[in-house]
């Protein structure tokens, strides 16, 4: 089982993260409906390396995790808003 | 061992001596210890030691099985595992392998896919109809006439198949553990072994996994020369003096999967190992060579000759003919010289010029060398006796075979080493990438993903000096990996020097009968056939002709199929390519995959009460929910009726612990929660609730609850049972987003919580607690905290059933003592439990919706008829922008309630039905049921709008087509005017400050207080109380055995979390551990630990606490000082079960429950799963003995402590 390294917890299965989907910006309410829909409806699904939500769940961390998903791997993982701590 | 104690000792002593060679230093087999044994009726003499195959071929038995489809006479042919002639069933297990299983005392087999027995098999005749059987038979046949296909359909399954499942086999219950290491070599022959020991002499944690019961590979058995022999007593001496490296054997790995986590199957079970690196030294599989007739008795690889001669001291056979097509042939009809075995001849594929030393060596032992020939078919002298002669022919330039000029020479077997196939589905399954090398003929790899290492002959190394230094090579470089070795590693050995395989050992016949897949009875012809038909992909080509997908999984069919297809395609290797690698690598037992597994649930503090009281339960989510009590004899209906008017006329009592509960604090709170949910709550008032009602951000709804204001910055949150877990989650990461100052905690666990409704229910509340419940000081939706039997409780006033209700919460550990006093008071007042189904009537009566039962997936506040909850005057809502579209288009459906006339008598309409409207689907019901209180069936239905106004009819499709005429009403059914909850009208019934003063506060019983009761006495340890019955005497050591599972979780704890945590506890004494997951001990043997940056637990010793004959201790200290208003500080009730485990097989035991390798952890606190439930885990001391003690939610307690008793009784413990 693939691993996921958690900021807090360290590396772990995979069997103890809940999937949070991409990190988005949600736009400002005044945005016209068509550009709120895309936002509501639409994901990008491009290859490449995305950044994505993921929580472990016995420990409740919501962390950032970049994963390419070209060939499944993470890059690097941190805590929302410290995506420059450790570059 | 005579006549007299064994009736068959003739015929099974002869047979074991006549093929037995003498005894020689280092065979496998003990002779001082006889096994008998039966094989299809016959009793034989085997050693213990020898596989079943060795022990009937030692007795000279050559016809051990049948094939899958034809029915052909079958024997030893790989004797590795690599096909699957001999399988054999002993009644309970089928298709035990039997080249690799040991026979043991008493066996009573018999082979499978037989009709009549080995021997008579009346299947036989499908060999003869074979050419009527073409390849994709079954795709093409019986298809027309269409009627008669049933009567096809069920021959064919008689004769599919192999082995018969006995029904009333035993169920297994076959464990499954994790295991770590730093470096996993797979395979024990001379490269694996080296591999391991260098990567342990580097001080590298190594596991080496072996099949077989000993490890040493080849060198076990191939080459019978006293180097060989050296060469690995020296390995298997410096593997052994090596403590960090352990050798598994009997032991396949047989998946890999992604970071370095590979299954390990042995017979017991399976063994999921975590490595940091792999060293993949799998070796290779002998191939056989094809002609007509290659799979009778008497033909056999000769590594399979060679493992009889060394492993069993069993002669193979007595005059065979020897195939060659590389040096290992050469050595193979030496080995069997030196056992006094009459090789008559060495017939070699190649031309003269190959291997002219061992050409010229076997000369000298006066076997004589066909160079340039083949073995153009094989001859079947009897069936019992296999083949009596084989017939070779010359070849010419091409490799193309004369049989006009064939010569038939007597013999009694054939021993063929034509070619090797590098064992690489496991590196394959890595993502390794191979690439096919001409000057090999084999398949090499070409690069590996980081950390994966091959090995031996995976890579092409065949001599044995190459072998150990390319596994020292591997081992090194694993250890390089991972940090642990900066020295130079070795070259990578040179390629061998003539090529140890043949590039296309294959010889036609027209007659056919050659075989490529011996497990399907795939030959020659069929995979000419497929081709013709156009399935000539490789991947095409296995799945029409099913080659490589028997139970070998193609390991001696894959390679000469890739041979022919890209032969006959005019193709290289590479572009034909290879079917792809998927786990498992070899079939895994069902009763290992399906064996222990881990399926969590939750039992409320008050399950034993329900237990008690008759209750029948339904699930919900992780929970078991009371449904109804059925009491006496009452039967369902009745029981539900019953507890309806119960609740009307009376006060029922329902656990509600199910409910998410969550408390939110901090100077942002209602602004957050503003934002969370659809309504208004900064001006809330201080001691009040308002509905609250949750949408995603399309506007759907997705959950609600009740939201009280304790504080101006402090909210205690409830939601629906299902989503609490969910909730708390997107609580958490909005916070995040949305940088808000707000503490967030799940108490869903730490907190009972049971409503107490009816018109009674003001009475028996101030009955047993200190709270004025007149109707001015405690009006519907208010919000006190209070004292409830001296237990601390939060009171929520609310109406969800349609009386005067109130929804008490209280610590879960004081909830069974609180339920018992409620009915000491309450039954006079008429009191009694409901379950759900009452309370799905009640509520359904009321007209309250029930989020994801009258909602599905698309449902909006405004089709609900909730847009009242929907407050737009705020700046954000998740779900608001959405809704303000939603709300500007026409309704697609509204959500109504109904009722069916009055007489209906007919079976009611159920949820889903559908709402029919000219014919077409207009809607559906939600919720229906026969309302006591009302006398009719009532129900929520989605209807057009155009049909949504009170008086109109529409038509329900009901069972069977039949159609129910409802009415639309106007909601709800029951108490419009709301009536029910002002109860205290008449100034008689005004009830002042309770009668009865608190008492004293119970004792806080364990989660697991019911399951010690049921314990023997020995086991329960201290005594006395209720406070300490759970705390298991050490002195049970010495009965319990290697584990004691020891219950202290009535020790008091508490989490203190928040920005001003640390300050507070500093001011109150405490040192603070300065790192995540760090901890410090307590004055009085307790614990202090860091759970986050701002989040502490503090526990103190099972010896403390607020019990008179006890230490006061830290957390009583604390919670008095956190009674004056600490801003930034939440104080969490904690009601975990928690427990001590310790003894000498602990380490065992969470190697089976938990995938967290401790030895890592140190004395650090981990957070992590546990037999599927979240759990805090920390090694400490106990009573001067290591233990780890573990902590979780309380409600998990139960599952968790049968779980892991169960394990603990399991198996090897």
């Amino acid at each position: 089982m693939k691993l996921l390294t958690c900021p807090i917890n360290g590396p772990r299965p995979l069997s103890e993260f809940v999937f949070g989907g991409e990190v988005r910006t949600m736009p400002d309410d005044n945005v016209d409906d068509a550009a709120w829909a895309d936002y509501v409806f639409n994901r990008a699904g491009e290859p490449g390396v995305r950044r994505e939500w993921w929580y472990h769940v016995a420990s409740g961390t919501w962390f950032v995790a970049e994963r390419d998903n070209l060939n499944d791997e993470f890059v690097r993982t941190y805590l929302y808003g410290a995506e420059g701590a450790d570059r | 061992m005579t006549a007299t104690h064994e009736p068959d000792h003739k015929a099974a002593g002869a047979g074991t001596s006549s093929h037995r060679l003498p005894p020689r230093a280092g065979e496998w087999i003990d002779r001082a210890r006889p096994i008998r044994f039966r094989f299809e009726g016959r009793a034989y003499l085997g050693f213990a030691g020898d596989t079943i195959s060795s022990a009937l071929a030692a007795s000279g038995v050559r016809l051990l099985g049948r094939s899958f489809k034809y029915h052909r006479p079958r024997g030893i042919y790989s004797l590795a595992n690599h096909d699957v002639n001999v399988l054999v069933s002993d009644g309970t297990r089928t298709n035990i392998r039997a080249d690799v299983t040991p026979v043991w005392e008493g066996a009573d087999l018999r082979a499978v896919n037989t009709f009549g027995g080995l021997e008579s098999d009346s299947a036989r005749q499908f060999d003869r109809l074979g050419r009527f059987l073409p390849v994709g038979f079954y795709y093409k046949t019986f298809h027309k006439p269409r009627n008669l296909f049933p009567f096809w359909e069920r021959q064919m399954r008689g004769l599919a198949g192999l082995g018969k499942i006995d029904p009333n086999a035993p169920r297994l219950r076959t464990a499954k553990r994790y295991e770590w290491c730093d470096v996993l070599v797979v395979g024990s022959g001379p490269s694996g072994l080296s591999a391991a020991v260098a990567a342990a002499e580097q001080g590298l944690r190594v596991i080496a996994v072996e099949e077989r019961p000993h490890p040493g590979g080849t060198l076990c058995f191939q080459d019978a020369s006293p180097q060989v022999a050296q060469t690995l007593a020296e390995l298997l001496a410096r593997a052994r003096a090596l403590p960090s490296l352990t050798i598994l054997s009997n032991t396949v790995a047989a998946g890999y999967y992604a970071d370095h986590w590979v299954a390990l199957v042995d017979a017991e079970r399976m063994t999921k190992v975590r490595a940091k690196s792999v060293v993949f030294a799998t070796g290779a599989f002998e191939q056989p060579a094809l002609f007509r007739n290659n799979d009778l008795p008497g033909v056999m690889l000769a590594s399979a000759a060679q493992r009889l001669i060394r492993l069993y001291s069993v002669k193979p056979f007595q005059r065979p003919v020897v195939l060659a097509a590389n040096a290992d042939a050469y050595r193979a009809a030496l080995d069997m010289r030196q056992a006094g075995i009459d090789v008559r001849m060495i017939v070699d594929l190649r031309p003269a010029e190959a291997n002219r030393d061992l050409v010229a060596h076997v000369a000298k032992e006066g076997i004589p060398v066909r160079a340039a020939h083949a073995v153009y078919e094989a001859s079947l002298g009897s069936e019992l006796a296999g083949i009596d002669s084989v017939t070779i022919c010359p070849l010419d330039e091409d490799g193309e075979p004369r049989p006009g000029e064939s010569l038939r020479i007597e013999c009694d077997g054939l021993a063929m080493s034509v070619g090797w196939a590098p064992a690489d589905s496991l590196f394959c399954q890595a993502r390794g990438k191979l690439k096919y090398a001409g000057d090999l003929r084999q398949f090499v790899p070409t690069s590996a993903p980081p950390g994966v290492f091959a090995a031996g002959r995976l890579n092409g190394v065949y001599d044995l000096a190459g072998r150990l230094s390319d596994g020292r090579r591997a081992g090194l470089a694993a250890a390089a990996f991972l940090g642990r070795y900066s020295g130079d590693l070795p070259d990578a050995p040179p390629p061998a020097a003539s090529p140890p395989s043949h590039a296309y050992p294959v010889v036609e016949h027209p007659a056919g009968k050659v075989f490529v897949d011996l497990d399907e009875d795939v030959q020659l012809k069929d995979l000419k056939h497929a081709v013709q038909e156009g399935f000539d992909g490789v991947e095409l080509l296995k799945r029409y002709s099913t080659f490589g997908m028997g139970p070998s999984q193609g390991k001696i069919a894959n390679t000469n199929t890739i041979r022919v297809l890209a032969h006959l395609r005019g193709q290289s290797i590479d572009e034909t390519g290879s079917p792809t690698a998927r786990p498992f690598f070899h079939p895994v037992p069902l009763s290992h995959l399906a064996g222990r597994g881990f399926h969590p649930h939750r039992e409320t503090a008050l399950h034993s009460r329900h237990e008690a009281a008759g209750a029948k339960f339904i699930p919900a989510g992780d929970w078991l929910r009371p449904a109804y009590y059925a009491g006496g004899s009452a039967d369902r209906e009745r029981a539900i009726v019953a507890e309806v008017e119960a609740v009307r006329r009376r006060a029922g009592l329902i656990d509600v612990s199910t409910l998410g509960k969550l408390e939110i604090m901090g100077p942002d709170a209602a602004r957050f929660l503003e934002r969370i949910y659809t309504g208004r709550f900064a001006r809330m008032n201080v001691g009040t609730t308002r509905y609250g009602l949750m949408c995603d951000e399309s506007g759907v709804i997705i959950d609600d609850g009740v939201i009280g204001r304790l504080t101006d910055d402090r909210f205690y949150v409830t939601t629906t049972t299902t989503a609490s877990g969910s909730v708390y989650r997107e609580m958490q990461r909005w916070a995040i987003i949305w940088k808000l100052n707000v503490v967030l905690a799940n108490v869903t666990g730490a907190v009972a919580a049971m409503n107490l409704a009816g018109p009674q229910a003001p009475s028996i509340l101030a009955a047993i607690s200190d709270l004025d419940v007149s109707e001015m000081a405690f009006p519907y939706l208010g919000l006190r905290e209070g004292n409830v039997l001296g237990v601390p409780a939060r009171i929520l006033r609310t109406g969800f059933v349609g009386e005067v209700g109130y929804e008490i919460h209280v610590p879960a550990q004081c909830a069974a003592q609180l339920w018992d006093g409620i009915f000491e008071t309450g039954t006079k007042h008429g009191l009694r439990p409901f379950g759900v189904e009452a309370q799905r009537v009640l509520r359904l009566e009321k007209g309250h919706v029930i989020v994801s039962q009258d909602t599905d997936g698309l449902t909006t506040p405004f089709e609900a008829g909730m847009g009242w909850a929907v407050k737009d005057d705020k700046p954000f809502f998740i779900g608001g922008r959405s809704l303000r579209i939603v709300a500007r288009k026409p309704l697609k459906r509204r959500l109504v309630g109904f009722t069916l006339p009055r007489d209906y008598a007919g079976p009611l309409p159920s949820e889903c039905h559908l709402v029919i409207d000219k014919g077409e689907i207009a809607g559906r019901v939600t919720s229906i049921v026969r309302s006591p209180t009302i006398g009719q069936a009532i129900g929520l239905a989605y209807v057009r709008p155009s049909q949504a106004q009170p008086g109109t009819k529409f038509t329900i499709r009901s069972d069977g087509g039949r159609l129910v005429e409802a009415t639309v009403v106007e909601l709800p059914f029951y108490d419009r005017a709301n009536a029910r909850q002002s109860p205290f009208a008449s100034p008689k019934d005004v009830l002042s400050r309770g009668e009865r003063r608190p008492g004293e506060t119970p004792f806080p019983t364990s989660p697991l207080h019911e399951r010690f009761a049921k314990l023997p006495p020995e086991c329960i340890g201290l005594g006395g109380t209720p406070r300490t019955v759970a705390i298991a005497d050490p002195s049970v050591e010495s009965a319990a055995g290697a584990i004691q599972l020891c219950d202290v979780s009535t020790s008091p704890r508490m989490t203190l979390k928040g920005p001003a945590a640390g300050e507070f506890l500093s001011k109150n004494g405490l040192a603070l551990p300065e790192q995540i997951y760090d901890h410090l001990p307590l004055d009085g043997g307790g614990l202090i630990v860091r759970t986050g940056r701002s989040e502490f637990l503090i526990e103190d010793s099972w010896t403390q606490g607020p019990d008179a004959q006890r230490e006061r201790g830290v957390v009583d200290r604390l919670r008095q000082a956190i009674l004056t208003p600490s801003p930034g500080v939440l104080s969490v009730w904690r009601q975990d079960v928690s427990l001590l485990i310790c003894g000498s097989e602990t380490e065992s035991l969470l190697a089976e429950v938990c995938s967290f390798n401790f030895r890592e952890a140190g004395e650090r606190f981990v957070m992590t799963q546990l037999a599927g439930v979240s759990c805090s885990i920390l090694r400490r001391q106990f009573r001067g003995l290591p233990a780890y003690q573990l902590w979780a939610d309380g409600t998990y307690g139960p599952y968790l402590w049968e779980t892991l008793l169960d394990v603990s009784s399991d198996g090897t413990h």
